[in-house]
């Protein structure tokens, strides 16, 4: 083993070999009273300077420790693990700074629910719930949505750009080059500023969000300089992709695919869901049971139907022939008799799911939202008999 | 004291010497937080305010205490001790006492430690002999140059960010560039003051 005593004294001794008193130091450097010498005596020197060290850390440690202990601040444990499952993105969706800022408000907030990040999904809302003993509630997934379907195939320019390749900058262009104020832009601004890689131009310089990847985190909807794109429940899938607020007449001018206030959509609704304000008809979300009528019925296309193809409405054999869906039927396909099996015209079907709603027995199937009426159905009949 | 002086050292130290455009020092932290005119503003004023009261705690720690001990070699160990020192505590302090500003500028105090600015502005203080006053004005000065160099970059990157630069200068590259141009337009301060 190293005999630390021996190391030293021939450390010592070989050190004494050189004429330690004597080595005369250079005399470059600036100012100092140590470089001025011509000599130095090392040894003392080297002794005071360590001391003098050793007591200026001492100083300054004690200092730093007093600060800590006498400035310190709680931080509860659990901050750090909600950052640990948090999405990491810094997005903003939480309507926090950042990540950090939402562990910490989720900790020490109780009026801050854990669910609020939309990247981090169902399972991060459920571990933060664990973690901060707070009800996990449900996560509602958001999607952005373009409120636009001109492209640049189908709408008017005003005139020829050719600056900086930016909404942001053609927007200070007189309101860009678009006849419409109101549509997208399709200079892919959304497209750089998404940190999910969710959103891409199409060919005819729209964009197109891939709802696979989007989080609904609202980056876009900050950077669109026209407010084209929201962010809104997964769930609601049929919108009118326009937001243009000129007269019908403009609207027509100016795209093939605008709201031109027409009104149609809210003669057809069963459900009163859209409304035409400002020359712009708007569904409401609430009231909307994503049927699909309006669709069918726009004349402009300019309501968009996110459900890619509805199955038709077939009656079950229970059927005891109320005639309810006949009157509810908006397009007639249901026929029949009273107190006989209805049929349903499957070439006029729309497959908008009314009837499957109104039926008081459920005994029409094969609509989109079959499998949501019979849950509650049965849920309802489930608490009756409790 | 001599007003005219102090002014002068002032604004030599902002623009004639500038800390970035000239002695091209604090040059990572220059490229670090010039992306955004908001994290410009908050560096500079945390910059600033540290650079004051460590030019002022140095030297009294320097004259007072290094000089007659004739311990004045040490400057560089002990100045980078006293810097750190002062920021850590003051990072501890603020914490407690407001956190509000702790939030807006105390994510910048750590890079601030070990910062090359920080630790040249008490060394050139000592180098060139300047009393205690002086010392504060050149910590003042070179306060307001950093300060001015940042928020001027930052306000060129963000329009930078819309511009159509070519692909191979995209990013940092062209802030070198811009850098490069900005210290070529500094130039023209000097021999605006003859001390």
């Amino acid at each position: 083993m190293f005999d630390i005593t021996k190391i030293l004294t021939d450390l010592t001794q070989l050190i004494s070999l050189f004429d330690i008193q004597n080595i005369p130091l250079p005399l470059t450097g600036v100012g100092g009273a140590v470089e001025a010498r011509e000599y130095v005596n090392l040894i003392p020197l080297l002794k005071f300077t360590t001391l003098f060290l050793i007591g200026v850390g001492a100083v300054f440690g004690l200092g730093l420790a007093f600060a800590a202990k006498k400035f310190a601040v709680y931080r509860d444990p659990r901050i750090e693990q909600v950052k640990e499952v948090l999405a990491s993105a810094h997005c903003g969706a939480c309507g926090y700074a950042g990540c950090e800022q939402y562990a910490e408000a989720v900790v020490t907030k109780p009026e801050v629910p854990p669910n609020l990040c939309t990247p981090g999904g169902a399972a991060t809302a459920e571990t933060v719930a664990r973690i901060t003993g707070k009800a996990a509630g449900a996560i509602v997934p958001n999607f952005a949505r373009i409120m636009c379907q001109g492209g640049w195939s189908k709408s008017q320019k005003k005139y020829k750009y050719e600056g900086i390749q930016d909404c942001r900058a053609i927007i200070l262009a007189g309101g860009g080059d678009k006849s419409c104020r109101y549509g997208c832009l399709g200079y892919g601004t959304c497209e750089r500023v998404c940190p999910f890689g969710a959103i891409t131009m199409t060919d005819d310089h729209l964009a197109f969000v891939d709802i696979t990847k989007c989080t609904g985190c609202r980056k876009c909807e900050a950077a669109c300089p026209t407010k084209v794109i929201e962010v809104l429940p997964t769930s609601k899938q049929v919108l009118v992709s326009c937001h243009s607020k000129d007269k019908g007449v403009d609207t027509k001018k100016n795209c093939q695919v605008g709201c031109i206030a027409c009104s149609t959509c809210v003669k057809v609704c069963p459900f009163d869901a859209p409304a035409v304000e400002n020359n712009l008809s708007k569904i409401s979300l609430d009231k909307c049971k994503v049927c699909g009528l309006c669709v069918s019925k726009c004349p402009t296309k300019a309501i968009d139907d996110f459900i890619p193809r509805r199955s038709k409405a077939i009656v079950l054999d229970h059927c005891i022939g109320c005639l309810i869906c006949m009157k509810v039927c908006p397009v007639n396909a249901a026929y029949g008799e009273h107190k006989k099996l209805h049929v349903i015209d499957q070439t006029k079907c729309i497959g908008c799911g009314i009837c499957t709603a109104k039926c008081p027995v459920q005994a029409i199937d094969g609509t989109f939202n079959a499998a949501e009426v019979f849950a509650a159905a049965a849920a309802k009949k489930a608490e009756k008999a409790a | 004291m001599d007003f005219g002086k102090l002014f002068e050292l002032v604004i030599a130290a902002s623009l004639v010497n500038n800390f970035v455009f000239t002695r091209f020092l604090g040059l990572c932290i220059f490229f670090g937080v010039s992306k955004k005119m908001e994290t410009a503003v908050g560096m500079s004023i945390t910059f600033g305010s540290v650079m004051v009261i460590s030019a002022a705690l140095i030297w009294l720690v320097y004259n007072m205490i290094m000089v007659p001990l004739e311990l004045t070699f040490l400057k560089i160990i002990i100045f980078i001790g006293i810097v750190a020192a002062f920021v850590q505590s003051a990072d501890t302090i603020m914490r407690k006492v407001s956190p509000g500003l702790y939030y807006k500028l105390g994510i910048y105090l750590a890079l601030i430690a070990t910062n090359c600015i920080i630790i040249a502005v008490p060394l050139i203080n000592v180098g060139e002999g300047y009393n205690f006053i002086e010392s504060i004005s050149f910590g003042i000065g070179s306060g307001l140059g950093f300060g001015l160099a940042l928020i001027i970059m930052a306000s060129i990157r963000e329009k930078l960010e819309l511009a159509n630069v070519p692909k191979v200068f995209q990013g940092t590259p062209i802030s070198f560039i811009t850098t490069g141009l900005l210290a070529l337009a500094f130039t023209g301060f000097s021999g605006l003051i003859t001390l």
